[in-house]
Parts: structure tokens; C-alpha cells; sequence
């Protein structure tokens, strides 16, 4: 049995959408910048995908930027804004895709906060408020994190920055076509067709009327003179049919079968879930104490399992997840942290005995932990 | 990344756990990414008869607990000392180099154990 819980770092891609991509490889292989027939095709196709996804925002297709997924639309987001006087501010949590874009920018002396988080992962709007500045010219939040599956008042927090005249971009990559998001949350929105059942190397930014970026790719006049190189036309084309496959109905499946699993694998002793018990739909948390990540991550990958952890010791830098730190959490219950994320393919079979072999592993090292439940060093 | 022999290792280990009335323990904690571990030893005419490990670590640090008590078991408590971990290390066909702290880990366990043990049967 192979059971694949690791939806929140890629996507199976769906069957319906590598249909969609096929005839752009062999037949329908135009540059949709050329006049003749081919070119026309590519053009005809490439438009017809801008629209679904406008649509699905509730925005115009000039309003979208395609681009080579969701850590190039973050870059020209906030690169594409900030110039070196600009104060900008985010928030501990983001994604590294954010987080050293900025960092890059500090080099160059821009300005920035970094709000703090709640335990549950929530940022404090009392905080965001006293953090503007004269020169503040972006705040960047993402909508749904990628580790604890935690969602922002974004709607809230665009409200905010209009009133002060701050752009406002979010990181909308976990949550697009998993929670509601459109051109009424924010200026900026960045997404990627891989965490969708779509293709990997392909994302859009959408960008609000009126709002002008300074390329990050310069070249050709594409994408309105934002983005410059031939478009990625399967690629775009298979973004889009995903996105046409996104239902409510599955949206809901999700959710259930995540309250499920989170019920489950909390009655194992012991556990913890991390963020908010209401979520993201396929988000799923869990610290299992007096045990480490990446030993709990090979042996259920042994069991044909995959799930990722937040452990340091299963980190390049041995430095545990940036995310649960900002929570505040211990360092011991970070170390036992896995992250499930599951998709619309996930069963209720896979997920039971997912939980009958998490039981297992927890219990084997457990066996030869250190650390027991009679001497609490949660506290 | 990891090896085969690391990875068996991990999946069968051996002497893991607690061993229950043991002659002395090692406590070490790991400052470079937070983990712990405890080797118990008995020892008789001063060798080593038993060992158990107890491993709040990675993949990395249960291998090498586990092969740490296969190379001591039946040393005396000298030739225990002297195992290093590189020779851990080369017994599991090599370890990622970001993954040789691990190895200390088992390796100073034993030391303090020992250390213990010799302060534990000092007159006093
Ligand atoms: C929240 C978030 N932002 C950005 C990205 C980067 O997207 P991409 O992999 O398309 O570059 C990811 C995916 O890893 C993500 O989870
Ligand atoms: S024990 Fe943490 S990296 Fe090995």
C-alpha cells in the first residue's frame, strides 16, 4: 500500500489535466507570441486559460501574470513593489519563498517587521496596526500556512492597508482551491498550479488594476510587459483545467476526513495538534512527544507512508520549522512534529490504516525514548 | 542520503531501550538540534556484559546507538572508551556529514556511563 499524505509539498496531477496538456507537446506546440496559424492556436488557448483562472478570482484577465509557480510570483510581488527607502511589513510564519526575498531586500536597506503569531498561528491585528509606518509601502501575509494549515483575516487585514494606502500581497499557494480567496482579499495574490492537481513550474500573480511592477524577468513584451519569456502553454493550460476541476463538494470531503483524522490521532497519548482546530481542509499538524520527526517519517515511510516533519534533525540546517518556533512551542515537541496533508484522492481506507500504523510507530520509539510521560519536560 | 547499513540498522536495532537494573548511566543532550540519550552498562570483572541505549533522536542517532552497543559489548571498559565515531561511522558505511553530531551523541553517552560507573565503585 502506498499512501501519499504530503499534498501540502506537491500534488498527484490529475488525469483530466494531463489530458488538457497533451495536445500542446505534439500538435498544438505554437509560440503564442507568432502571427501565423500555429501562433493563433497557442494565443487562442493560453487567453482562454487566463480567463478560467481570472474568473475563479473574480478578476479580469489582465489581471493575471503567469509565471514559473508560486515562489517566482512572490518574488515579483514584492520585488516587483519594494524599492530600497519602502518599510515593508510580514510575518514570521511566511513561506521561505517571502521570507528571503525580503531578507534580500534588507541587504539593500529596505525596511521590514516581522509580526509575531499567536500560539494558534493567528497574527495580531493590534500589532499590524501599531507596525505602519509613513514609508510603508507593502504588507505581505500569506493566506492559508503551509505547516499548520492556519488561515489569516486577510479579507480584514486588506481593509487595513486600503485605508492607509499599503499594498497588500498574500501568499494564497496552500489555499487557493481550498478556502475562498479573490481580487476582493488583496492587490497581490500568488498561487501555483502543483498544489492543485495541476502541473509543477507553473503559478500565477495576480496583480490589481493600476498596479505596475518592475519586472524581475526582462525580454519579451509577454504578460504585459511584467514577465518576460515564451509562455508555458501546457503547463498554463494544465493550471487552468485543474482549476476548473476544483468542487465545494470535495472541499468538504476533505475537511471531514481531516476532523476525522485529527480526532483519531489524537487519542493516541500524548499528542498535540498544532494550529487552530478550524483550518485548512487538508492540513493536518500533530506533535507527538518523546520522539523525533525524521525517525517517525522514515518508518512510516517504511509502512509505504509519506508525510514530512518540522523536526531539526530532518533539516539541512538543523534548525526546526521557523512556523512552530513562532508558535512558541517547546523545542522537544517540535523535534516529534509531523505535518499530513491530504487531497481530494485520499480514502478513509488510507487514512485508517495510516492510523493504525502511526499507533505502531509511535509506540516502537517510544519503546526506546528517554523520555517518559512521568517526568514532564513540556513544561 | 542515508546508507543501506544505516538505514538496516534503524529498522532492526539492537539494545535499544532500557536496561532494566543497570550498573551506571550516561545522560547527554544534543546542542546542535535538541536531542537526548541515555546508555546504560553492567559491568562484571570490568568488562562490559550488557548495554542498552535509549535514543530520543533522528534515524542517524538510533544507528548509531544500536552499532555503538554491537562494537562495546563484551570489550572492557578501556577498549570501550577508545571506539570512536568515525569507526561508527565506517561500520554503517558512512554518514551524511550533517548527520556526524549524531554519532558523538552515542559515543559521550558511553563515556559518562563509564565515567559513572568508575566514581560509582570508588571507597568512599
Ligand atoms: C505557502 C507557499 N508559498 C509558496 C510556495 C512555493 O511555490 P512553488 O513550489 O510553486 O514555487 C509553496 C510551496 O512550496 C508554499 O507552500
Ligand atoms: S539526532 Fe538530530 S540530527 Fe541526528
Amino acid at each position: 500500500m502506498k499512501i501519499y499524505l504530503d499534498n501540502g509539498a506537491t500534488t498527484k496531477v490529475d488525469n483530466k489535466v494531463v489530458e488538457a496538456m497533451l495536445p500542446f507537446f505534439e500538435e498544438k506546440y505554437g509560440n503564442a507570441s507568432s502571427l501565423h496559424i500555429f501562433g493563433q492556436e497557442a494565443y487562442k488557448s493560453l487567453d482562454g486559460a487566463r480567463k478560467t483562472i481570472a474568473a475563479k478570482l473574480n478578476a479580469q484577465s489582465e489581471e493575471i501574470i503567469f509565471t514559473s509557480g508560486g515562489s517566482e510570483a512572490n518574488n515579483l510581488a514584492i520585488k516587483g513593489i519594494i524599492n530600497r527607502e519602502d518599510h515593508i511589513i510580514t510575518v514570521k510564519t511566511e513561506h521561505p519563498s517571502v521570507l528571503n526575498t525580503i531578507k534580500e531586500l534588507e541587504k539593500q536597506g529596505v525596511e521590514t517587521t516581522y509580526l509575531n503569531v499567536t500560539k494558534e498561528g493567528y497574527i495580531d491585528f493590534n500589532e499590524l496596526i501599531a507596525s505602519f509606518k509613513e514609508n510603508t509601502k507593502l504588507v505581505s501575509i500569506m493566506h492559508a500556512n503551509n505547516e499548520i494549515g492556519v488561515i489569516q483575516d486577510i479579507r480584514k487585514v486588506y481593509n487595513l492597508c486600503k485605508k492607509k494606502k499599503i499594498i497588500f500581497h498574500t501568499d494564497a499557494v496552500q489555499s487557493f482551491g481550498k478556502a475562498y480567496i479573490s481580487s476582493e482579499d488583496a492587490d497581490l495574490i500568488s498561487i501555483s498550479a502543483h498544489k492543485i492537481h495541476g502541473p509543477k513550474g507553473v503559478g500565477t500573480l495576480y496583480v490589481k488594476k493600476g498596479i505596475r511592477l518592475k519586472p524581475q524577468i526582462f525580454g519579451g513584451d509577454q504578460e504585459g510587459k511584467q514577465r518576460a519569456g515564451t509562455e508555458n502553454i501546457p503547463g498554463i493550460v494544465g493550471f487552468a483545467k485543474a482549476t476548473e476541476l476544483i468542487t465545494e463538494k470535495e472541499i468538504k470531503q476533505m475537511e471531514s476526513l481531516r476532523d476525522y483524522f485529527i480526532n483519531e490521532l489524537l487519542k493516541i497519548k500524548d499528542t498535540k495538534l498544532n494550529g487552530p482546530r478550524e483550518r485548512l481542509c487538508n492540513n493536518i499538524n500533530i506533535s507527538f512527544k518523546y520522539i523525533e520527526g525524521e525517525a517517525i517519517l522514515t518508518l512510516l515511510d517504511f509502512e509505504g507512508i509519506a508525510v514530512s516533519t518540522g523536526s531539526a534533525c530532518s533539516s539541512k540546517s538543523l534548525e526546526p520549522s521557523h512556523v512552530l518556533k513562532a508558535l512558541n512551542l517547546n523545542q522537544k515537541e517540535i523535534h516529534g512534529t509531523i505535518r499530513f496533508t491530504i487531497s481530494k484522492f485520499t480514502t478513509k481506507e488510507e487514512l485508517d490504516y495510516s492510523i493504525d500504523k502511526i499507533k505502531m510507530v509511535v509506540e516502537k520509539l517510544r519503546k526506546i525514548s528517554p523520555l517518559r510521560g512521568d517526568k514532564d519536560v513540556y513544561r | 542520503m542515508y546508507t543501506d547499513k544505516v538505514i538496516e540498522e534503524f529498522k532492526n536495532p539492537s539494545n535499544l531501550g532500557k536496561l532494566e537494573n543497570a550498573d551506571a548511566r550516561g545522560e547527554v543532550g544534543n546542542v546542535t538540534c535538541g536531542d537526548m540519550l541515555y546508555v546504560y552498562i553492567k559491568v562484571k570483572n570490568n568488562k562490559i556484559t550488557d548495554i542498552k541505549v535509549e535514543t530520543f533522536g533522528c534515524v542517524a542517532a538510533v544507528a548509531t546507538s544500536s552499532m555503538l552497543t554491537k562494537l562495546v559489548k563484551g570489550k572492557t571498559l578501556e577498549e570501550a572508551e577508545k571506539v570512536t565515531k568515525e569507526q561508527i561511522a565506517k561500520e554503517l558505511g558512512g554518514l551524511p556529514p550533517i548527520k556526524l553530531h549524531c554519532s558523538t551523541l552515542a559515543v559521550d553517552g558511553l563515556k559518562k556511563a563509564i565515567e559513572n560507573y568508575r566514581t560509582k565503585m570508588q571507597p568512599s
